[in-house]
């Protein structure tokens, strides 16, 4: 499974020597019963429920079709992809621009904005979109020029306009997640030894050069992990525009999301087939996006 | 030298902007309940009030159905505390196993756990539903602290922390030196990544403590509810009262603040400090 030409010969030796376990497997097995639990068993139900009918016959694919010809398919999955690409766009582009900013900077200002950046992480999940409820309420938000000026929006209704609800959940969902990855990538790109950062300075490297051709690369598997990561994440988008349709008097549906649909399918029309034909959909997306990033950054490799 | 003065101009400029964005929203959350209705619409947004109206806004909060925000305080920090003791007893070191290991299963494994990372919440409420109910745990705490304490998240951050943070030649020195695993991992890695451990137990936290979907599935009296689920309803019940909304809103964020404030030592500083050192 693992590429032992790369152990050096002498670790090779000890290990033939001294271990009678693999290397690594004790740590790993209190892991595996929640895995199974929690993760595997559950998935491999879904898998099974996207497949058969309410009386577990086998159906194929016809969940799939029957799905696909609901007429809140097509929105929903367009909510979401326009969501998530827009978000990890943001992500992508600013987290990385503001790590590599306050890498480099003085030790206790760069803490300190790295702290507030981070603040927000504490109001993940319903909270925040309870702040940003206000904050999009031209009546009481203290952007309510901006709101005013550049959406145009003079009434809560307006500024939460179906069309622009992708850019919202977006901005919320940067508002909560980015700092944490902040200061996470802060992180990974203090495991950069400093002299190999001097030695390029010496050789005449501007900071921007340095920032793109040392840095960048060497944190390419967090950037990896942070791109699998949201945009999984953001395909099952469902608390924000769940607590926005409550707020919105019906504006907004109930199945904006192509998650809440599965969950509406699910739990209002006890249409558990449908709901996991469309959670199966998610998935198959989700892993297309995984594989791709896996394969081009070398996520898995352990010895590089 | 002008080139020099633009750039960390520039650079300083962006660096603030983003901290305006980040902050000025959990600033205005903050004062909101200090104000009256009136307030709140005609003067600043960033304006104080007086301490009279948080008493006001948090008593109206507090008397709802015989104080239930109460327990729902005490709720959240049950589960959220006892799910992160668990995450970082196994996710951890599971993380270390999986970044050190060879043997079979180690990539179906780490695939595994991406595959299930991903997978749509939706499509494993039922079978994890009708688990905990063969098991009879629908309804108790442990319903959702299992789930809260499957972690995989964690496992992947610990994996690559280990994978990125690690020098290879520590470890091949110690296990020349004849040291074995336990060994190894207690007394020269633990050390060395206690803040990664602190990354893993911010992110377990705060993820448990906001969790919406868990709770309001399995949870069924008004009694065991969460902050999130609860706030949620009472949105609907205090619609017309701003303050009442914003001052539920601060009781769920305060506590994280403080434990943020107290973590940031070992995260925000320690993360970037001691791999480094």
């Amino acid at each position: 499974v693992s590429s032992s030409a790369a152990i050096p010969h002498h670790v090779e030796a000890t290990r033939k020597r001294g271990l009678h376990v693999p290397r690594g497997l004790p740590f790993v097995l209190p892991y595996l019963p929640f895995l199974i639990v929690f993760g595997i068993a559950p998935t491999v139900y879904a898998l099974d429920l996207a497949v058969t009918d309410v009386g577990g016959g086998w159906v194929g694919y016809d969940n799939f079709v029957r799905t696909f010809h609901d007429f809140r398919f097509g929105p929903a999955f367009k909510h979401v992809l326009l969501y998530t690409a827009v978000w990890l766009a943001a992500l992508m582009l600013f987290v990385v621009v503001l790590a590599l900013l306050l890498h480099g900077r003085a030790s206790r200002a760069s803490s300190t904005f790295r702290f507030l950046y981070y603040l927000p992480g504490a109001l993940a999940g319903s909270a925040a979109v309870l702040v940003w409820l206000f904050m999009l309420d031209p009546t009481v938000s203290p952007g309510s020029f901006f709101l005013h000026h550049v959406l145009g929006a003079n009434i809560f209704a307006q500024s939460i306009a179906p069309g622009n609800l992708p850019y919202i959940f977006a901005m919320i969902a940067f508002w909560t997640g980015a700092g944490g990855w902040i200061v996470v990538m802060y992180g990974a790109l203090n495991t950069i030894p400093p002299d190999l950062e001097e030695a390029a300075r010496i050789d005449g490297a501007s900071p921007l050069q340095i920032a793109v051709r040392l840095k960048l690369p060497l944190i390419r598997k967090w950037i990896a992990y942070m791109l699998i990561l949201s945009f999984a994440t953001g395909t099952q988008l469902f608390v924000e525009p769940e607590i926005v349709q409550h707020a919105s008097f019906g504006l907004v549906p109930d199945t904006w999301s192509a998650n809440q649909l599965a969950y509406q399918l699910a739990f209002r029309y006890a249409d558990f087939n449908a709901a996991a034909a469309i959670a199966v959909d998610l998935l198959a997306i989700g892993l297309i996006g995984a594989l791709v990033i896996v394969t081009r950054t070398g996520l898995f490799r352990t010895d590089d | 030298m002008p080139v020099r003065m633009l750039g960390l101009g520039v650079r300083l400029a962006i660096l603030l902007t983003f901290a305006v964005f980040f902050v000025a929203p959990v600033i205005w959350l903050l004062l909101a309940p200090t104000k009256s209705d009136q307030e709140l619409i005609t003067s600043s947004p960033f304006s104080f009030g007086d301490f009279h109206h948080v008493a006001l806004a948090w008593r109206h909060l507090d008397a709802f159905s015989d104080h239930v925000f109460r327990r729902w305080i005490g709720n959240t920090l049950y589960y959220a505390l006892s799910a992160t003791a668990i995450t970082l007893a196994v996710s951890v070191p599971a993380g270390y196993g999986l970044a050190i290991g060879r043997f079979p299963g180690r990539k179906l494994i780490l695939s595994l756990t991406l595959v299930v990372m991903i997978m749509p919440a939706a499509a494993l409420v039922l079978p994890i539903f009708l688990e905990l109910d063969a098991m009879h745990l629908i309804g108790r705490s442990l319903s959702v602290i299992l789930p809260f304490a499957f972690f995989p998240f964690g496992v992947y951050l610990a994996y690559i922390y280990y994978l990125t943070a690690l020098p290879p030649e520590l470890l091949d020195a110690a296990r020349v030196d004849g040291a074995g695993e336990w060994r190894i991992w207690w007394q020269i890695l633990l050390p060395i990544v206690r803040p990664s451990l602190a990354a893993v137990a911010i992110f377990t936290f705060v993820t448990s403590w906001n969790d919406f979907l868990w709770p309001s599935l399995m949870l069924h009296t008004p009694d065991g509810l969460t902050l999130p689920v609860g706030l949620a309803a009472l949105q609907g019940f205090f619609s017309s009262d701003f303050r009442a909304i914003a001052a539920g809103v601060t009781m769920t964020v305060v506590p994280i603040l403080l434990f943020f404030i107290a973590a940031q030592r070992y995260f925000v500083r320690g993360l970037a400090g001691a791999v480094k050192g």
